[in-house]
C-alpha cells in the first residue's frame, strides 16, 4: 500500500515532465497510475470477503508515536476503488479536455495526479495523525485544483474560501482526533472505533471530528463552498468535488459511526444538518443556468442524503448508505463530466442557450440521460437500489427511534422528489430542444476517446443496479459492524415485491416529475420566498469582522515605536518573573563579599565606565568607555579561571573598537540627545528596575543551585572522547559541536548581512589590488622599479600625508608572525587555552593591521581571496568533519582520534574535530575580513570616488 | 552555592546601563547599550558556575579545582557571535546615514497609517461590489432577476468560465 501511494507521489512530482515531454498525452500514462492501484484494491476483495483485513505499518516518527499504518477493510475497500478508479477515467479524460499545449497543464496534472494519491491514503489510513495529514492535504491540492492559475479574481476567491472553510473544520478536527486518542488510550483508527472510552472528551472530540466532516463535505451551513469551487475545471469538479473529496466527510462518519453513533449530539447533528442540505441543495439546484451549478447544487443536496444514511448508526441504513456512495460517485462524475463534453462542443454551459443538443450529440445525451436516471432513482439503476433500500430500512427500522425515523423519511421523500425535478431540469436544459431558442451550434464534435470515460462511468452504474446482490456482501462486511434496528436485514437487489418503499419511489418520480412540469411556477415561488441573506454573505461578513478586529489590535498595540515596544517588553519582564522573584524566590542565606579583593576593585572600574556611557554624547568616547568595560570583563574572566574567555574576549573587544571607529569616522561627533526629561525618567526607571532584577536573578539563581552541574563529568569525557586536554575548547568542537555550528552559521550570516548593507550593486566588491591604480606619491613607475624600498606593498597608494612609517615598519615585521602565531594557536588549542574562535580573531587583527597601515588596496593585497569564498570554506570544512565522523561510523560530529609515528615529526595524535576547529577559524577570520572590507575599504572607495552606492552612469537616486 | 556580592552589583549595574541605552532612540546608543547587555550577560552566565577555579585544562590542573567549562564555552561563541551583531549593527547605522542622514529609530510610518485607519482592511472587498463575473457562486442569494423584473428566472448564477475560455 506504501508502495502505491509511492507510486501516486513519484507520478505527481514526474506529471510536470511528462507533460512537457509528450503534452497531454501524459495524462494517459499518468491515468495507469490510480488504474494500477484500482487492481490493487480489487485484487484484495477476495480477502476482505472472507473477513480479513489488509495491514501495513511503516515506522515514521516513534518518538511521536507517527507510524505510516495503512488499513484495508471493506469500507475503505468501497471507497478506494471509487477514488481510484475514478480518477483513472477523470484523468483519461483529461487527455483530451485540456487543449493541446495550453499553458499550466503540467502542473494541473500533478496537482491532479498527487491529489488522488492523497485520497487514496486518506482511505487507507488507519493513524488518527495520519488520516489528518492525509486530509490536510487533499484540502491544499483543492485549493490548488480551484485556484488554477490564479489569473481570475473569482477562482482566487472560491479557492480560499474553500481553503479557509475546510482548514478550520480540520483544525477542529485535528483537536477532536487528540482528544479521541487520548480517551481511547490508542492513536489506530480502527482501535478508537472498537474501544473509543467514554466521557466528556469524547463526546467533546466526537462534535469536533463532525466539524471536519461537515466543512469537508459541504453541509449547511458550510454548503457554499462547494458551488464557489466550480470555477476549477470540469474533471475537478468531477472527481474533487463529486466522487473523491466531497466524500472524505462521508467516509469519516461512516469509518467512526460503529464506535461513535451513540455518542450524544451525533444523530442529531448529522441527520438535522444531512436533512436541511438535502431540502437546501435540492430547492436550489432548481433555479440554477449553469448546468455546472446545477450538478453543484444537486451534489451538496445528495452529500446530505448520504450524511443521513451513515449517520445514522443503523445496518441497513448503513448498507444503503453504502450502495448510495457508490451510485452517486458513478452519477454525478458521469454527469460532470458529460458537462465538460458539452461546454467544450459548444462553448457554454447555459441551459437557456443550449437548445437540440440531444440531436446533434446523441451518444452524449445517452450518457447523460441513463446517469441522470440513477441520480432520480429509476430501475434498474443502482441510485434505484440505493433509494430504495434506503426508504425500505426507514419504513421498518433504521433509527431507533420511530418518530424521528418517520420524520426522516419524509424528510429524505421530499428530498427525493426535489433530486427527480433537477434530474430533469438538467436533461431538458443540456439536450432539449427548446421553442423560441436557436439550436447550439457544435463547433467541437467530441472523439471517442473523451466520450470513453463517462461512457464507462454510466455503463458502471447501469450494470452495478441488476448486478447489485453481488454487493451485497460487501456492503453487509461494513453494515454488520453496526447493530440492526429492524426486525430483519433487507437484502439489495432490484426487486423485493410490492412494498411500501417501491410505494415511495413512485410518489418521488411523479411528485419530481410535476415539480418539473409546473417549473414557471416553481421559479415565482422561490421568488417570492427568496431571503436577503445567504451564507455565503455571512461568510464574508465574519471574514471582514475578523479583518476589522486585526486593524484595531494591530493598530491599538503597534505604535510605531521600538522604545515603546523594548519598554513593554522589559515592563512585563518586570511584572511576571519581578513578581515571582519579590514574593517566592528562595533567597541565598550566606554571601561572601567577592571571590578575591581583585574582582571588587575591576568591578568598580566596570561600574565606573558604564554610568559614563551614559553621560558622555560624544561617540568616539562613549564607544571608549564601553570598551573599558569590555577589557575589565576580560581581567574578571582570567581573575575566575577562565583563560580562553579572557584571551577571546581581549580580541573581541579590540576588533569591536577598530570597527566602530571605521564607521564612526563618517558620522557627526556628538550624539542629539531626543529624548524630553520625563522620557528619561521614565526610561532610568525602568533601567534600574531591570538592573535591581537581574542582579537578584544571579544570585538566587546561584543559591538555589543543588544539582550537580551536568559539567562535572566534562574533564574526563574531553580527554577520553574528545582527545584534547583544554576543556572549554572540546566543549565547543565536540561535546557541544552542534551548538557551536549553529553559531558559527550565525556568523555567517551576520558576515553577509555587514556586507549586504555595505555593497549595494554586488555581495561584496572584487577585490582591490594594488597594480590596477597608479601609485600615489612619488609616481608608480619609479616605486615598481625599486620595490625594495617599500614595506608594505600598497601602501604607495596612500595619500602621503596619510602614510606612517612607524606602522608600515612595525606591520611589516609583525604580520607574519602574528600569522604564525594564530595559526598555532589554533592547532594548539585542544590542549591550550587558544582554538579556532581565538586563532581567527588574531588573525583578523593582522588583517587590521595590514589594513590600517596600508589602507584598502593593502588589504587586498593582504588578503587575495573574497571574503565570502572564506565563510563558505569555513562553514563546509565543519560540516564535512561532522559528516566525515559520521562516515567512520560514528555520530554526526563524533570525534575520531588517530595515533601514528611518523617519522620526522615523532608522535602525531590526530582528532577529527580539529579540522572542525579549522572550519571555525576560517569563518572568523572571513568575518574579520568582511567587515573591514565592507565598512573599511567600501567606505573608503565611496569617499575617493564620490560614490555612495555605486550609481552606474545616467542613474538617479531618489530620496 | 554561595553568592558573591561583587559580582551581581556589577551584573545589576550593567543591565542598568544598557537598558538605559537600548531605550534610546539614537542607534549607536542602542548599540552600546547592546554591547553592556552582552556584556552583562556574559557575567551573568559566568557567575551560575560558581566560585573560581582553576582554568578547565588538564594536566594544568586537577578537575576538582577547575572553574565550570560549560559557561565558559557557552560565553565564548556569545563573545564572538556579540561581535558579528555589533559589525551588523554598525552596517545599518552607516546605511541609515548614508541614506538619509539619520541614524535614529524613528517612528515606524507604517505602524501609525495602520493605528490610524478606522475602516476594514481595504484588500477585502465586498463581494457585492464586485462585477458579477468576479462574484462568488451562490453568493447572490438574493432572487432578484437581473435585467428588470420579468426579464429572468431567479438563478445563483454568476458565469462560471467556459472551458473553451481556459
Amino acid at each position: 500500500m506504501t508502495a502505491l501511494l509511492l507510486l501516486h507521489l513519484i507520478a505527481a512530482l514526474g506529471a510536470p515532465l511528462l507533460v512537457r515531454w509528450w503534452g497531454r498525452a501524459a495524462f494517459l500514462v499518468l491515468a495507469l497510475v490510480p488504474a494500477a492501484a484500482l487492481t490493487w484494491v480489487l485484487a484484495q476483495l477476495s480477502v476482505v470477503l472472507a473477513g480479513g483485513v489488509v495491514e501495513e505499518t511503516t515506522s515514521w516518527i516513534p518518538a511521536l508515536d507517527l507510524a505510516v499504518t495503512l488499513r484495508l477493510d471493506a469500507l475503505s475497500l468501497t471507497i478506494a476503488a471509487l477514488v481510484t478508479g475514478v480518477g483513472a477515467l477523470v484523468l483519461l479524460y483529461c487527455a483530451r479536455y485540456v487543449g493541446p499545449g495550453e499553458a499550466g497543464t503540467g502542473r494541473f496534472a500533478g496537482c491532479l495526479t498527487g491529489f488522488a494519491g492523497a485520497m487514496l491514503g486518506l482511505v487507507l489510513a488507519d493513524d488518527l495523525l495520519l488520516l489528518y495529514v492525509f486530509w490536510e492535504l487533499t484540502t491544499v491540492l483543492s485549493f490548488l485544483l480551484i485556484g488554477g492559475d490564479g489569473a481570475r479574481l473569482a477562482g482566487r476567491r472560491a479557492a480560499s474560501q474553500a481553503l479557509v472553510l475546510t482548514t478550520a473544520g480540520g483544525l477542529a478536527m485535528l483537536v477532536g482526533l487528540l482528544l479521541l486518542g487520548n480517551a481511547s488510550g490508542s492513536w489506530l483508527l480502527s482501535e478508537v472505533v472498537a474501544d473509543p472510552g467514554t466521557g466528556a472528551a469524547v463526546t467533546t472530540g466526537t462534535l469536533l471530528v463532525l466539524a471536519g466532516a461537515v466543512t469537508k463535505s459541504a453541509l449547511v451551513p458550510f454548503h457554499f463552498w462547494l458551488p464557489a469551487a466550480m470555477e476549477a475545471p470540469t474533471p475537478v469538479s468531477a472527481y474533487l468535488h463529486a466522487a473523491a473529496m466531497v466524500k472524505a466527510g462521508i467516509y469519516l462518519v461512516a469509518r467512526l459511526a460503529p464506535g461513535l453513533a451513540e455518542v450524544p449530539g451525533w444523530r442529531l447533528v448529522l441527520i438535522g444538518l444531512g436533512l436541511a442540505t438535502m431540502l437546501v441543495g435540492g430547492w436550489r439546484a432548481l433555479r440554477q443556468h449553469d448546468l455546472k451549478l446545477l450538478l453543484a447544487f444537486g451534489t451538496v443536496s445528495q452529500l446530505g442524503f448520504l450524511m443521513v444514511l451513515l449517520g445514522g448508526g443503523s445496518r441497513e441504513l448503513a448498507a444503503a448508505g453504502l450502495v448510495m456512495t457508490c451510485a452517486h460517485a458513478l452519477f454525478k462524475s458521469t454527469l460532470f463530466l458529460t458537462v465538460g463534453v458539452v461546454d467544450h462542443a459548444t462553448g457554454t454551459r447555459d441551459l437557456r442557450r443550449l437548445s437540440g443538443l440531444g440531436r446533434q450529440l446523441p451518444v452524449v445525451a445517452v450518457i447523460a440521460t441513463v446517469a441522470a436516471a440513477s441520480m432520480a432513482g429509476l430501475p434498474p439503476l443502482l441510485g434505484f437500489v440505493g433509494k430504495e433500500a434506503a426508504f425500505a430500512a426507514l419504513w421498518d427500522g433504521g433509527l431507533p427511534d420511530r418518530t424521528a425515523a418517520a420524520l426522516v423519511l419524509a424528510g429524505l421523500v421530499l428530498g427525493s422528489v426535489f433530486t427527480v425535478a433537477y434530474s430533469a431540469r438538467f436533461l431538458w436544459g443540456a439536450f432539449a430542444g427548446k421553442p423560441g431558442t436557436p439550436p447550439a451550434e457544435v463547433l467541437h464534435p467530441p472523439g471517442p476517446l473523451f466520450l470513453a470515460a463517462p461512457a464507462v462511468l454510466a455503463l458502471a452504474g447501469l450494470v452495478a443496479g441488476p448486478a447489485s446482490p453481488a454487493l451485497e456482501p460487501l456492503a453487509a462486511r461494513y453494515a454488520d459492524t453496526l447493530p440492526l434496528v429492524a426486525p430483519e436485514p433487507e437484502h439489495l437487489g432490484l426487486w423485493h415485491g410490492w412494498q411500501p418503499a417501491l410505494a415511495l419511489s413512485a410518489v418521488t418520480l411523479l411528485g419530481g416529475l410535476a415539480l418539473f412540469a409546473v417549473r414557471g411556477r416553481v421559479h415565482r415561488m422561490q421568488e417570492r420566498l427568496a431571503v436577503g441573506a445567504s451564507a455565503d454573505e455571512g461568510y464574508w461578513n465574519v471574514l471582514q469582522g475578523l479583518d476589522r478586529l486585526a486593524v484595531l489590535v494591530t493598530g491599538t498595540t503597534q505604535r510605531g515605536s521600538l522604545p515603546a515596544y523594548l519598554g513593554t517588553i522589559l515592563v512585563v519582564l518586570l511584572a511576571l518573573p519581578g513578581t515571582l522573584l519579590v514574593t517566592r524566590a528562595p533567597w541565598p542565606d550566606e554571601w561572601r563579599a567577592w571571590d578575591t579583593p581583585v574582582q571588587a576593585l575591576v568591578g568598580a572600574v566596570v561600574l565606573v565606565a558604564a554610568v559614563l556611557a551614559l553621560r558622555i554624547r560624544q561617540r568616539l568616547s562613549a564607544v571608549l568607555v564601553v570598551g573599558i568595560t569590555g577589557y575589565g570583563l576580560a581581567v574578571l574572566f582570567a581573575l575566575q579561571g577562565a583563560p580562553d574567555l579572557a584571551l577571546t574576549q581581549f580580541l573581541v573587544e579590540t576588533l569591536t573598537l577598530v570597527t566602530f571607529v571605521l564607521v564612526l569616522r563618517k558620522l557627526p561627533k556628538d550624539i542629539a540627545e531626543r529624548h524630553r526629561g520625563r522620557e528619561r525618567a521614565a526610561r532610568g526607571t525602568i533601567a534600574v528596575a531591570v538592573g535591581l532584577l537581574m542582579g537578584a536573578v544571579g544570585a538566587v539563581a546561584l543559591g538555589a543551585r543543588t544539582a550537580t552541574p551536568v559539567s562535572v563529568d566534562f574533564p574526563e569525557q574531553a580527554y577520553d572522547f574528545g582527545g584534547g586536554q583544554n576543556v572549554v575548547n572540546v566543549t565547543l568542537v565536540d561535546i557541544r559541536a552542534w551548538d557551536t555550528l549553529g553559531e558559527i552559521s550565525l556568523l555567517v550570516v551576520a558576515a553577509t548581512g555587514v556586507a549586504s548593507l555595505v555593497f549595494l550593486r554586488h555581495r561584496t566588491g572584487g577585490v582591490d589590488r594594488a597594480e590596477h591604480v597608479a601609485l600615489r606619491g612619488d609616481g608608480g613607475s619609479r616605486a615598481r622599479r625599486a620595490p625594495r624600498r617599500r614595506w608594505l606593498a600598497a601602501s604607495a597608494t596612500l595619500d602621503p600625508q596619510r602614510r606612517s612609517v612607524v606602522l608600515e615598519v612595525m606591520t611589516r615585521l609583525l604580520f607574519h608572525p602574528i600569522m604564525v602565531f594564530s595559526v598555532y594557536l589554533l592547532f594548539s588549542g585542544h590542549n591550550e587555552p587558544g582554538g579556532g574562535f581565538a586563532g581567527g580573531l588574531v588573525a583578523g587583527l593582522a588583517l587590521v593591521l595590514r589594513y590600517l597601515a596600508g589602507g584598502r588596496y593593502e588589504l587586498g593585497e593582504a588578503a587575495r581571496v573574497d571574503p565570502g569564498l572564506l565563510l563558505g570554506t569555513g562553514l563546509l570544512v565543519a560540516g564535512g568533519s561532522g559528516v566525515a565522523g559520521l562516515l567512520a561510523g560514528a555520530d554526526v560530529l563524533q570525534s575520531a582520534i588517530w595515533q601514528a609515528t611518523v617519522p620526522v615529526l615523532g608522535d602525531v595524535k590526530l582528532v577529527t574535530s580539529l579540522f572542525f576547529d579549522m572550519g571555525v577559524y576560517l569563518v572568523v577570520v572571513g568575518l574579520v575580513l568582511d567587515v573591514l572590507r565592507s565598512l573599511g575599504a567600501e567606505l573608503d572607495r565611496q569617499d575617493d570616488e564620490d560614490d555612495p552606492i555605486g550609481l552606474r552612469p545616467g542613474e538617479v537616486v531618489v530620496r | 552555592m554561595t553568592p558573591t556580592i561583587v559580582l551581581p552589583v556589577l551584573i545589576g549595574g550593567l543591565y542598568a546601563a544598557g537598558v538605559y541605552l537600548l531605550l534610546d532612540r539614537s542607534l549607536t546608543r542602542v548599540l552600546l547599550g547592546f554591547l553592556l547587555l552582552g556584556n552583562a550577560t556574559n557575567l551573568l552566565l559566568l557567575s551560575t558556575g560558581g566560585p573560581r577555579g582553576l582554568a578547565p585544562i588538564l594536566g594544568y590542573a586537577e578537575p576538582e579545582e577547575m572553574s565550570d567549562p560549560l559557561p565558559q564555552a557557552l560565553i565564548l561563541t556569545a563573545i564572538v557571535i556579540t561581535f558579528g551583531i555589533s559589525a551588523f549593527l554598525l552596517a545599518m547605522i552607516h546605511r541609515s546615514w548614508r541614506l538619509v542622514h539619520e541614524e535614529n529609530v524613528g517612528t515606524d510610518e507604517e505602524d501609525r497609517r495602520v493605528a490610524a485607519r478606522s475602516g476594514l482592511d481595504a484588500d477585502e472587498l465586498d463581494p457585492d461590489d464586485l462585477a458579477p463575473e468576479d462574484r462568488p457562486a451562490g453568493h447572490a442569494d438574493s432572487l432578484r432577476p437581473r435585467g428588470g423584473p420579468g426579464t429572468g428566472v431567479p438563478s445563483d448564477d454568476v458565469d462560471l468560465p467556459a472551458a473553451s475560455a481556459r
